[in-house]
């Protein structure tokens, strides 16, 4: 690891101020937050990421950035909160039960208590040949270098949202639950506050996957709002080789309201499946203001993998993306709220 | 809360006492030191830079900016490397894993291989300096594994069994069956990393490395460096998990002790997790071809099992298991054969029970296969075939219990509730399955020599260089002292893991307890003669002790497995397995079990999930039900991992390991293992040895992923014959 300038600023203003610098993108700045430090470190160590400096923001206290509150907007959930502190929220687990379910299923106990919900949007893919710097190729690692991961071993990588210069998943499990409720990220940057949708944060990885979301340099993620709900039906059904501390073949988070057998609201976004949290809009307009039944639900999930993408070792995924969002809708249908 | 311990077991027939662990509380307060913990004065931190292609040289390696960072000592390549001997595989009578020795020239034989080793200040100076190392290639297109161009197919002897008239049998049996198993590359990742720790102090060398096998480091480490193995000492009395990756010397060790020379100075290594899996040895992939017949009431007729492994091109090692195979059931005409497949890859080694994992899980997958075609029970088809002879050679089993593992376990496991259909059983969205395989495990021994030492206050000193890599080898040391002394195990200290203790087994081949224990029970013996035949009662001790004028009672014993030849205990000095000899046919010593699974697969997912196993096992004398509860209780959690879990993904264009880390590299966790029910079937057999012990660290994971496999096809009519068993391949 390279040595570097280690800061720990009073608050996001001077968290901010700190974190100026000139870079082609937040993820490639030389000065980098540290929240839990469970993507970065791990980074770091690997030689993948260098910053010169970092910032840590786990200690700024105040509401914002660690509350987690029903406000006029909708549900706020600080930046600073850990993925173990909104796990265990019961009014999480009451009315937003996806919420909860996606980040209970992450990682480990050890790493949910240090991990910040700010970070967990931000973590980065689990290609193999991005984490380690001994290949040559990749794009995302260095730009215009060509993709390891299309002739290498690509059972994990993404089937949706491919690029022919990247097809590395979008690992985590929390940002699919956000991008599922139409939540908003507040951000708080050198040129002041601004508040974006969720579904903006994460770009496709086109022709520049090492330009991972729409942050500018130094920007700093300060929370996000749900702006309905309580989402009471609603859950994330993760599917992976081992039953826990694994990332997803493939994952669903789910919301629905029903009357009756009728969908009134159908929200569903894929995990493990796509370069970016998936919102599965495709899926959705078939299904909203429909009887919920199991062929609706399949002809549903072929919409949406229509334009799938596969490579060498991945095409299961997308029988298996099928099948989960059509078990996602099943046990969210089968919930008794 | 319930209490989340199991119950002690009680201990049955021919059992001894379910004493809790010698080392127990040591190890969960924290308080042992394992080899990277043992404190040196002053150490460098050594980083090991290994290469970012399988095949090929190195054009260039600029140092340049590395070297110059403060705090770095020394970058070595292969330019300024400290000269070595060249050390032979062990398969050829060496002392080493993989022969190829790092850092001797540019060129690259596998992924991973060491082509530099910075030496720095500390770790994080290291780091930093070896990702400013300019490397240049030549790089050639490696071939990675089985059908990979390049890749050249070798015949070897081992495994050959050739009895009656196979194709004849073969071509005339009413009911045959020929089908392909494959097993994957594995790797053991032993929580404790590898790593190793030189101290030289003049001639004088210590090393601290966590082994299997102390007495092969001290004189493989002397051969390399050149010195006089009495000069070189291994110590570490604990290992943190081994699996057989720390059974042979590897090449790491002559090269840091090497450079603490060099340096003057101690110098430490630790293997980081994902240079372990280039660094250390592995289980190789394998493929399987099966042939049997069989009349159609069930009796086995033919047998023919051809495999195939994966080895390095400079190394042919090879496990050969069709040699438990061919042993397994009554069959007249038997032909099995072994080929290798030499690609661009690190050496293979030892994995815990190298040949009858992969091989096995082949022979057990095809039992079940052969039993559905003849419309037999899976069970009763093996009741048919069981037998108490060899079929190779007509020997005798010093004793087999299968059957009686079989009916035990099928009894508990309730294997009557099972349908035979496939897909007939399910709950909710969930199929039901239920499976069942046989584990064997040949009964090993080696030499072993041990010292024990009495004083008048009636404690007792166990001395003998033996390995407790976490199975319970320090209590079963104890309690068999205890009891040959007659002393209580309390009054006891276990000494091992260390070269000035006089050499035991390698921690290897379920070795421990017969090889290691026979020599404490004779140096015990010694003891007992001592005092006419019996040890005084702890009151009477120090009369007893006044009477024959001493104060201290030492004894040293030898021990050696019958048909050793004559220098069996030099070899041992030597850091040798030795041993072996004697004549053909041998008895047969094995160890058996049986294993249940029940399995559940998701309807639409097709998760594969196992609620519950229970595995039944004979395996003579059992020292201590408790330790061995936990063994046979880790083998099949490691079984069901195998099963379903462990592989290491190979990039088959680069051939380099792509999961080398253990996020990615799947190991069961709390949350797969289910309910585990083991029995200890109770088992007397007097002819393995006086000890009447066969060993039980290997046996319980080798029928897992057979069973488990068995199971998934009697939930899903699906077959799937290639380990793991994921759901892609059930969609
Ligand atoms: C072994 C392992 C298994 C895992 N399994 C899972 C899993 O199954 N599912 C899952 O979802 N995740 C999983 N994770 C990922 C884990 O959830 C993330 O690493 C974690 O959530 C990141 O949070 P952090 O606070 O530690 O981020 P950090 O490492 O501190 O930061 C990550 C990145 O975000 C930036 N950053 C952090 N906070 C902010 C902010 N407020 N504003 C702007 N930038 C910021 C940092 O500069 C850095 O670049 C796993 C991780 C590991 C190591
Ligand atoms: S998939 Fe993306 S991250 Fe992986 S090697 Fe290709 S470019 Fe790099």
């Amino acid at each position: 690891m390279r040595p570097f300038d280690y800061e720990t600023p009073q608050d996001a203003a001077q968290a901010v101020a700190l974190s100026e610098a000139a870079a082609q993108s937040h993820v490639g700045s030389p000065v980098q937050y540290i929240g839990g430090g469970t993507t970065l470190l791990d980074l770091m160590k690997l030689g993948v990421m260098r910053p010169e400096r970092v910032v840590a923001i786990d200690g700024i206290g105040g509401d914002s950035l660690n509350a987690v509150k029903k406000t006029d907007q909708g549900l706020h959930i600080g930046a600073l909160v850990s993925m173990a502190e909104l796990a265990d929220n019961g009014m999480i687990e009451r009315d937003y039960p996806v919420l909860r379910d996606a980040l209970w299923k992450a990682a480990s106990p050890q790493i949910r208590n240090m991990a910040r919900l700010g970070g967990n949007v931000l973590q980065r893919t689990r290609c193999p040949y991005f984490r380690d710097t001994t290949y040559d190729q990749c794009n995302k690692r260095v730009p215009g270098s060509g993709c390891a991961a299309l002739d290498g071993f690509n059972r994990l990588h993404a089937v949706l949202g491919t690029s022919g210069s990247c097809i590395a998943t979008y690992a985590g499990d929390w940002a699919q639950a956000l991008v599922a409720l139409d939540a908003s990220v507040s951000v708080l940057g050198p040129d002041g506050p601004r508040v974006l949708p969720f579904s903006g944060l994460h770009r496709l990885p086109s022709d520049a996957p090492h330009i991972e979301t729409t942050l500018k340099p130094g920007e700093l993620i300060t929370g996000f709002t749900i702006p309905d709900g309580p989402w009471p039906r609603s859950t994330y059904v993760k599917v992976r080789d081992r039953e826990s501390y694994a990332f997803a073949n493939a994952s669903a988070a789910v919301a629905l309201e029903m009357e009756g057998d009728i969908a009134t609201d159908v929200r569903i976004a894929l995990g493990g499946l796509a370069t970016v949290p998936w919102r599965a809009s495709k899926a959705e307009a078939q299904l909203r203001g429909r009887p919920l039944g199991e062929a609706a639900m399949e002809a549903a999930a072929e919409a949406e993998f229509a334009d799938a993408v596969t490579h060498e070792h991945n095409a299961f995924k997308v029988p298996l993306g099928k099948a989960t969002l059509v078990r996602a809708l099943t046990e969210a249908k089968a919930m008794e709220i | 809360m319930a209490d989340p311990t199991p119950p002690v077991p009680e201990p049955g027939t021919n059992m001894g006492k379910a004493l809790p662990r010698y080392e127990a509380r040591a190890k969960v307060t924290g308080a042992p030191l394992y080899a990277d913990d043992m404190p040196l004065p002053n150490p460098a931190t050594a980083l090991f830079v290994t290469s970012g292609i399988a095949k090929g040289s190195i054009t260039s390696i600029d140092t340049s900016e590395a070297a110059g960072l403060p705090g770095v000592l020394k970058v070595y390549t292969h330019e300024n490397a400290p000269s070595r001997q060249d050390l032979r595989h062990f398969m050829k009578g060496g002392y080493v894993a993989d022969s190829v020795m790092p850092l001797a020239g540019p060129n690259i034989v596998n992924d991973g291989e060491i082509v530099a080793v910075v030496v720095a200040e500390d770790l994080a100076t290291a780091r930093d300096a070896a990702h400013r190392l300019k490397i240049s290639y030549q790089a050639e297109q490696p071939a990675t594994t089985f059908g990979s161009a390049g890749a050249e197919e070798k015949q070897i002897t081992a495994g050959k069994h050739d009895v009656g008239d196979f194709d004849a049998a073969y071509g005339s049996a009413p009911v045959t069956l020929d089908v392909e198993y494959e097993t994957p590359t594995m790797h053991h990742n032993p929580m404790e990393l590898f790593s190793t720790a030189a101290a030289w102090d003049g001639d004088n060398l210590v090393i601290h490395e966590p082994s299997q096998f102390v007495w092969q480091l001290k004189n493989g480490a002397a051969e390399t460096l050149g010195v006089d193995a009495a000069k070189v000492e291994v110590k570490n009395p604990f290992v943190g998990g081994a699996f057989g990756s720390k059974g042979i010397m590897t090449q790491r060790t002559g090269l840091i002790a090497a450079i603490a020379r060099d340096l003057r100075r101690p110098v430490k290594n630790v293997v980081m997790r994902d240079q372990g899996y280039t660094l250390a040895t592995y289980r190789a992939e394998t493929r399987h071809r099966i042939r049997m017949g069989a009349e159609s009431n069930g009796k086995l007729v033919a047998l023919s099992h051809e495999g195939s492994e994966v080895t390095s091109r400079q190394d042919d090692y090879f496990v050969a298991g069709t040699t438990a195979t061919a042993e397994m059931y009554a069959c007249p005409n038997i032909r099995t054969g072994v080929s290798l497949v030499k690609a661009d890859r690190n050496t293979p080694g030892f994995m815990r029970s190298p040949p009858e994992t992969p091989y096995m899980y082949a022979l057990e997958s095809a039992m079940d296969e052969m039993a559905e075609k003849l419309g037999i029970d899976p069970v009763e088809f093996r009741r048919i075939n069981d037998t108490q002879t060899s079929p190779t050679t007509g020997a005798p089993y010093t004793s087999r219990s299968l059957m009686e593992c079989y009916d035990e376990a099928a009894s508990s496991f309730g294997w009557s509730k099972r349908n035979p259909q496939p897909m007939s059983m399910a709950q909710d969205d969930w199929l039901i399955g239920y499976g069942c395989a046989t584990a064997c495990y040949p009964t090993n021994m080696m030499p072993a020599t041990a010292r024990i030492v009495l004083t008048p206050e009636g404690r007792a000193e166990v001395l003998i260089a033996a390995h407790d890599v976490g199975t319970g080898a320090y209590t079963v040391m104890q309690q068999i002292a205890a009891d040959e002394l007659g002393i209580d195990p309390a009054a006891i200290t276990v000494r091992m893991g260390d070269t000035t203790l006089p050499p035991g087994p390698v921690s290897g081949g379920s070795m421990t307890t017969a090889s290691a224990g026979s020599a404490v029970k004779a140096a015990c013996e010694k003891v007992r003669q001592r005092f006419g035949g019996t040890v005084p009662a702890v009151d009477d001790m120090s009369a007893a002790f006044r009477k024959l004028g001493s104060n201290r009672i030492e004894e040293y014993a030898e021990w050696a497995p019958p048909g050793s030849g004559e220098d069996a205990i030099k070899a041992l000095y030597k850091g040798k397995f030795g041993g072996g000899g004697g004549d053909e046919p041998k008895p047969l010593m094995y160890a058996f079990g049986a294993e249940f699974v029940e399995v559940r697969v998701h309807r639409l997912t097709r998760e594969i999930r196992v609620p519950r196993m229970t595995g039944a096992f004979a395996a003579g004398r059992i020292v201590n039900p408790r330790t061995a509860r936990s063994q046979y209780l880790g083998g099949m959690i490691w079984g069901l991992g195998q099963a379903l879990l462990e592989k290491t993904e190979l990039d088959l264009l680069r051939a380099r390991y792509i999961n080398d880390n253990i996020a990615e590299y799947l190991v069961a966790v709390n949350a797969d293992v289910p309910e585990v029910d083991i029995i200890m079937v109770p088992e007397v057999d007097n002819q393995v040895n006086s000890l009447g012990v066969k060993g039980i660290g290997e046996v319980s994971n080798v029928g897992t992923a057979a069973a488990i496999a068995n199971a998934v096809y009697h939930a899903t009519g699906r077959r799937i014959r290639e380990l793991p068993v994921t759901m892609d391949k059930l969609l």
